[in-house]
């Protein structure tokens, strides 16, 4: 699955993102002091973010109440994720950025989440197809990024851990009712996990900014979650009388360095649009 | 603490931050001494209990309460949900998100309550989707700005905990119980309301242009969220009298009007914002503000069904809930399968 290999996206400071994109090779204005992994970090972050605003779009338009609440709980974990990291990649990027920096005022190339997080919400199978693929991705990460050489990112990881045990927990309770529940909701689930296939490779590439934070023993090289991920998926699945589907003719790429799909415009668009219409005010 | 910049945390800013909360809260079991019997449990203020004999009148009246709180709860999620993926802040998005979810928490207790009295949630939901149980008609009104989720739980919740308060003390333990719970909650939601509109009216012009134009819209709505008046001649009609001897309600619609615009307004003056009415002021003889009449036609009109949201809100909750059927349907066909599955096991096990 880890076939693909995208540029690093070295975004070291403000001033040298505004020369250069992300995923530019010649980009490397490092600013004092900065500490290399940055961009990374960024990826972690901004998946978490991006699959917040989108799981906080279920709110009153979950199938029960019971599930509102759950959705919300899992969007607040990741939102608090974002926040846990956004302010520290401030202080180690150089830039002294604050989380509404990031979140609020950054235009769609210098995001670098993966494509799976942005896309639309579909139905309620195509949700869970993704809380579980992306929840069992979370649970090795914060597993693997538990023994980080950077406190910070330890401490983040420890915290996040417990979280996502839940979410997976919770995507894998409806994974098997649904596969396992009604004809409808089978074949409406095994549809779900065939949509959101094109999608999985890329949260395990490598770019320049993951093999830099392996080697710095900060972060984990994503191809090495690949198979723990599978494997936590396959239960799953088997349990709820489903197939894992294999191959998908297509695969979404280039996430991690700015190049994203169509939906993640108008995701911006709706986040961003408040508080960049009102530049310096304080809510 | 007056006239500078902080909020004071230790100043109450709800009737749920006051002796009125303490005083309602506090409950003596005196029910070895009463007995079982309803009149003298009402007579001598004791809870009656989901097990207890009640009247007929007693128990529809209580269902159509708690269930119109229930709806109201869930409709209310709405109007503020609408701006969850457009709060201005990563910190305004967490503390909305919390908000809206106390609120799914509360109607999920409130139909536990309606619960007790032998009616199922569904069934309840049935009723509003067909109209047939209503709704707080504020959340017929649009939230049109950033702004207006200030005002809501400024005003909104403010208004909702004044009335609240006294159902902490209800003479049915479970809705009484529930509202305890409750009251804490909307206290928080009250106050991330009015801490919006601060932050608001200490910002950029059109930052404080914003916060004004939603206390315009949201003040008299409020003021009507405590129902027509039913003092003097007004007390006439209506189910107020009924619902008092039963120890339902404990104040009359305009009592607990008037309360909030006594406490409301020393707060808005804090704010900064002006209160659109021309005749509020300190009346020192009566010891209570003056204020100008409630536009009832308005009233009677939106809550007939003539306002801007109505249809919106009704037609939202049906589509969230008709989409989600099939997922429904699976969760109990897997539940059913499930027991046929342990039930086949035990009897391999026993016939082992």
């Amino acid at each position: 699955m880890s076939d693909h290999v995208t540029s690093a996206a070295p975004s070291a400071s403000e001033s040298a993102e505004r020369e250069s994109l992300p995923g530019a090779a010649e980009n490397t204005g490092a600013a004092p002091g900065a500490k290399p992994y940055a961009t990374y970090l960024l990826g972690l972050a901004d998946d978490a973010m991006v699959y917040a605003q989108r799981l906080g779009e279920w709110m009153t338009n979950a199938p029960q109440i019971e599930e509102d609440m759950a959705l919300g709980n899992i969007a607040l974990d990741l939102l608090g994720q974002a926040r846990g990291l956004y302010p520290y990649i401030g202080s180690i990027d150089g830039t002294g950025r604050g989380e509404d920096d990031y979140a609020m005022l950054r235009d769609e190339r210098r995001w670098h989440n993966v494509h799976l997080v942005e896309q639309e919400r579909g139905d309620f199978a195509d949700e869970m197809a993704r809380l579980l693929w992306f929840s069992a991705y979370q649970v090795e990460l914060h597993t693997a990024l538990t023994a980080s050489a950077d406190d910070v990112v330890a401490g983040v990881a420890g915290k996040a851990l417990k979280e996502v045990r839940y979410h997976l927990d919770h995507a894998s309770l409806w994974v098997v009712r649904l596969g396992d529940g009604t004809e409808e909701s089978h074949r409406r689930m095994q549809a779900a996990l065939e949509h959101v296939l094109p999608h999985l490779a890329e949260l395990f590439d490598h770019d320049e900014a993951s093999v830099l934070a392996a080697d710095l023993e900060v972060g984990v090289l994503p191809s090495t979650l690949h198979d723990a991920v599978v494997a936590r998926v396959a239960r799953v699945v088997e349990q709820a009388t489903l197939t894992l589907p294999d191959g998908s003719r297509w695969r979404s790429r280039g996430g991690r360095a700015g190049i994203h799909s169509r939906p993640m415009g108008s995701l911006l668009a709706e986040m961003q649009h408040i508080a960049r219409s009102h530049p310096g005010a304080t809510w | 603490m007056y006239g500078n910049d902080v909020i004071d945390p230790n100043e109450p800013l709800n009737a749920a931050e006051t002796d009125a909360y303490d005083a309602a809260t506090a409950h003596e079991d005196q029910r070895d001494a009463v007995g079982d019997d309803f009149e003298a449990l009402i007579a001598a203020d004791q809870r009656i209990e989901p097990r207890d004999a009640m009247p007929d009148t007693y128990r529809e009246t209580l269902i159509r309460q708690i269930a119109q709180h229930a709806h109201s709860e869930i409709i209310g999620m709405q109007p503020e949900g609408n701006w969850i993926t457009r709060a201005p802040s990563l910190r305004r998005k967490a503390i909305l998100i919390a908000k809206v979810q106390d609120e799914a928490g509360h109607g999920l207790y409130l139909y536990s309550a309606a619960e007790t009295l032998g009616i199922d949630r569904q069934e309840l939901l049935d009723r509003l989707h067909d109209g047939k149980q209503k709704y707080s008609s504020i959340f017929n009104y649009p939230t049109l700005t950033w702004a207006d989720c200030g005002a809501i739980g400024w005003l909104v919740d403010g208004a909702a905990i004044m009335n609240q308060v006294p159902l902490c003390r209800c003479s049915y333990g479970p809705y009484a119980r529930a509202m305890i719970r409750v009251c804490k909650e909307e206290s928080f939601h009250q106050r991330q309301g009015f801490e919006i509109l601060w932050n608001l009216m200490r910002g950029t012009e059109s930052q404080r242009a914003m916060a004004q134009d939603a206390a315009d819209r949201w003040w008299w709505p409020a003021l009507a969220m405590f129902g027509p008046p039913d003092t003097g001649e007004a007390a006439k009609g209506g189910h107020t009298a009924q619902s008092m001897a039963w120890g339902i309600k404990r104040f009359s619609n305009d009592d607990l009007r008037q309360k909030f615009v006594d406490m409301m307004v020393p707060q808005a003056e804090k704010l900064g914002i002006v209160l659109p009415d021309p005749d509020l002021r300190w009346n020192p003889e009566r010891g209570h503000y003056d204020f100008g009449e409630v536009d009832w036609d308005e009233f009677w009109r939106v809550l007939r069904g003539d306002g801007a949201c109505n249809a919106e809100r009704i037609a939202h909750r049906r589509r969230a809930h008709e989409e989600g059927a099939w997922v429904r349907e699976a969760a109990n066909a897997y539940a059913a399968k499930q027991a046929t599955r342990e039930q086949q096991q035990q009897q391999k096990e026993s016939a082992a």
